[in-house]
């Protein structure tokens, strides 16, 4: 059987018994893990793997960097939350913003919108490569956080779209007629559904012609064109579709939260995002969720562990430890864990690697 | 009828476009009545925050040119020699003079900081240095989580202090202010563009008169001929790291009395430098200089203008324009589009 089909039926096999551990469970998912990953990060690790499973499309096999991609899971972000929070001062009536199919369709909309966007910025933007893509996506991307925490440049007087630094609370969950996905279990099943799907939809994008097309572009751009791939086109593509999985990101992340505000967009967190694709491995969909968890967990097992090894050890000790395991992790395995753990184990048994 | 050329029409366009901009700029000065006076304070301002970024720009150009790497951490080096600077001329150790005290302080957090750049550069960037430009570029953000991280443990999250170096020379505890035709200018600003002044003066002197500088610049110009010939890109990477660091730390401790130094300052300004190196286009120190100070003068008087919380979005809206329309920065003629 494909490997890939295997690790599509584990992924699911393994939501599936977390979801049913954290519902039928009186001590919830978290007790399986001491307490560390507890179920809102894995809700959290679903909804950044449909982000950076567009950007290892995007970074890992077509090669075009981007260190603004967080802008684009802002815009689907931001779109839901103003059309529903913001609704009334809009003007969009209340038979239709109190409907609840009303954010169902504000996803794909944001999804087209952010879409739309990319696909603009992105004719322009791709002409350039190496350090000067990214570089303009990094502007981009901070130019579109300030945006948002700048109102767009309206006067908050005339209408206070994005609610500046403070952002926009007050974001409606999502139902289906009577049957609300909430709480956080039902969530979960969604946010993960998407996250397979958006898993299924790379692997056959990676297996198939455009895939090729894509990698034959990571090796060269001008061996690709005399072969006869149009680059410009496919790269605007497959930016486009990596804009789109951040906006649909963003939208689940909206009516997950129930707030947005501009620091979980800004330019910190695009840098995170690569840095998620970079340890789970970019050339591979697979590694975004395992980038996505490693990163959360990492943090969160600091959070919880950390003033256990130092006496009195704060906040601040888990960014410094967090900057060193990133450092070590690039130095040692900077095609991701995967490859890193796999190079580990042919390193220690070169038998092992024959077989 | 004489065809136009593609290349003429472009260059129509761009000059029409640039007179459009500068008539928007006048026009929405004229909204707020905005009189010379206003315009000059606008472009002094931006001048001395535009030094401040060219600095930082030359720093990361250094990097760039010997290396290859963008070094993300560059924001830190600024950080740290102004936090290093107030810290240690608050433990007041040469107590009999405190202008005295300053300058022994920011000598030392220049020396700290070079040593900081120095061991970075031989922990983690020499032995991977032939790794992808990603890898290099999450490995520098690395180290500026890391020195962020060790700052925010060491000084709290609070800002310190650096006097205004004039209040060394005067009674007063305030900066000595100056005002010809009315605009403000701080004594602090003059500090400022006669320190980055010194600083550009002593770098053109080693770059072109010693055998260091000029081994440095042949590095930056073709490593491996230059390896050829007998330069050590180990010593010349080491070296890039130095200069960059001190460089950076000078900015930061002539920029502490103007804005009080704190943990995270780094990052905003370490990303103004990069938008000014690119401006200059990336390769070149001179063009970074001037690339800083039209940055500063720009953006200061884009958000005088309109409004003061847009100030970044003109940095980056600028850097993006650079990037789509001058690749090669806006002061090389050759195109080199293709460098990568």
């Amino acid at each position: 059987m494909n490997r890939n089909l295997i690790g599509i039926i584990l992924l699911t096999l393994f939501i599936l018994f977390t979801g049913w551990y954290e519902i039928t469970q009186p001590e919830g998912f978290s007790s399986l893990t001491g307490g560390i990953v507890t179920f809102d990060a894995m809700v959290r690790i679903g909804i950044l793997t449909i982000v950076v499973v567009g950007l290892n499309l995007l970074m890992g096999y077509t090669g075009q960097a981007s260190l603004g991609q967080a802008a684009f899971y802002g815009l689907g972000a931001y779109f839901s939350a103003i059309l529903t929070a913001r609704a009334g001062v809009l003007g969009i009536p209340e038979t239709i913003a109190k409907a609840w199919w009303w954010p169902w369709l504000l996803i794909p909309a944001g999804m087209a919108l952010t879409g739309l966007f990319a696909y603009l910025v992105g004719r322009p933007i791709l002409r350039l490569k190496g350090h000067y893509l990214a570089m303009a996506t990094l502007g981009l991307g901070i130019v579109v956080v300030i945006l948002f925490r700048e109102n767009f440049g309206i006067s908050a007087n005339v209408l206070s779209l994005t609610g500046g630094s403070d952002g926009i609370p007050g974001i409606p969950r999502l139902r289906i007629g009577d049957y609300e996905l909430w709480p956080v279990t039902r969530y979960f099943f969604l946010v993960w559904g998407a996250a397979i799907l958006s898993i299924i939809l790379a692997l056959n994008i990676v297996n198939s012609r455009v895939g090729r097309a894509l990698r034959a572009i990571h090796s060269s751009d001008l061996a690709a064109e005399v072969i006869g791939v149009d680059t410009a086109i496919f790269k605007t593509r497959v930016f486009v579709l990596s804009a789109m999985m951040g906006s649909l990101a963003g939208s689940l992340y909206a009516h997950f939260q129930a707030a947005v505000s501009p620091p979980t967009f800004d330019f910190v967190a695009s840098l995170e995002l690569v840095i998620m694709a970079a340890m789970g491995g970019m050339t591979s969909v697979w590694g975004a969720p395992f980038g996505v968890a490693l990163l959360l967990i990492i943090r969160e097992l600091l959070r919880a562990r950390m003033h256990r090894l130092f006496e009195g050890a704060g906040g601040e000790f888990e960014v410094v430890a967090f900057g060193l395991i990133l450092i070590l992790l690039m130095i040692f395995a900077p095609d991701g864990v995967i490859k890193g753990f796999r190079s580990l184990i042919t390193r220690v048994r070169p038998a092992a690697a024959k077989s | 009828m004489k065809p136009i050329s593609s290349v003429r029409f472009r260059q129509i366009i761009s000059a029409l476009s640039a007179l459009l901009l500068i008539a928007l700029i006048f026009w929405l000065g004229g909204r707020k009545n905005f009189g010379l006076q206003q315009y000059g304070q606008l472009v002094i301002d931006g001048l001395r925050g535009g030094t401040i970024y060219a600095l930082i720009a030359l720093g990361l150009v250094t990097i760039y040119n010997v290396t290859g790497v963008i070094n993300f951490a560059q924001g830190a080096f600024v950080m740290l020699g102004a936090m290093v600077t107030a810290d240690l001329f608050a433990r007041e150790f040469l107590p009999f003079s405190p202008g005295l005290n300053l300058v022994a302080a920011a000598i030392l957090a220049i020396l700290f900081t070079t040593a900081v750049g120095v061991v970075m550069e031989r922990l983690v960037i020499y032995p991977v240095r032939d790794a992808s430009p990603l890898t290099l570029i999450i490995i520098t953000v690395g180290v500026y989580i890391v020195i962020q991280g060790l700052a925010l443990i060491h000084w709290g999250s609070g800002a310190l202090k650096i006097p205004a170096f004039a209040t060394f020379f005067s009674e007063s505890t305030r900066d000595t202010v100056y005002r010809p035709f009315g605009i403000i200018i701080k004594a602090q600003s003059l500090w400022i563009w006669a320190t980055t002044a010194v600083v550009l003066i002593v770098l053109y002197w080693f770059f072109n008169r010693t055998i260091y500088g000029k081994a440095f610049q042949a590095s930056a110009i073709n490593r491996t001929a230059a390896r050829l010939m007998g330069i050590s890109p180990n010593k010349m990477s080491l070296l890039a790291f130095a200069i960059a660091a001190a460089v950076g730390a000078i900015a930061g401790i002539v920029l502490g009395p103007v804005t009080s130094p704190t943990y995270d300052m780094g990052l905003k300004l370490g990303l103004k430098g990069f938008v000014a190196a690119i401006v200059g286009g990336l390769v070149s120190a001179p063009a970074a200089v001037i690339g800083g100070l039209l940055l500063g003068v720009v953006e200061n008087v884009a958000a005088g203008v309109t409004k003061s919380g847009l100030k970044d979005i003109f940095a980056f809206i600028i850097l993006i324009l650079v990037l789509l329309y001058r690749p090669q920065g806006i002061l090389t003629k050759t195109k080199e589009t293709e460098k990568v």
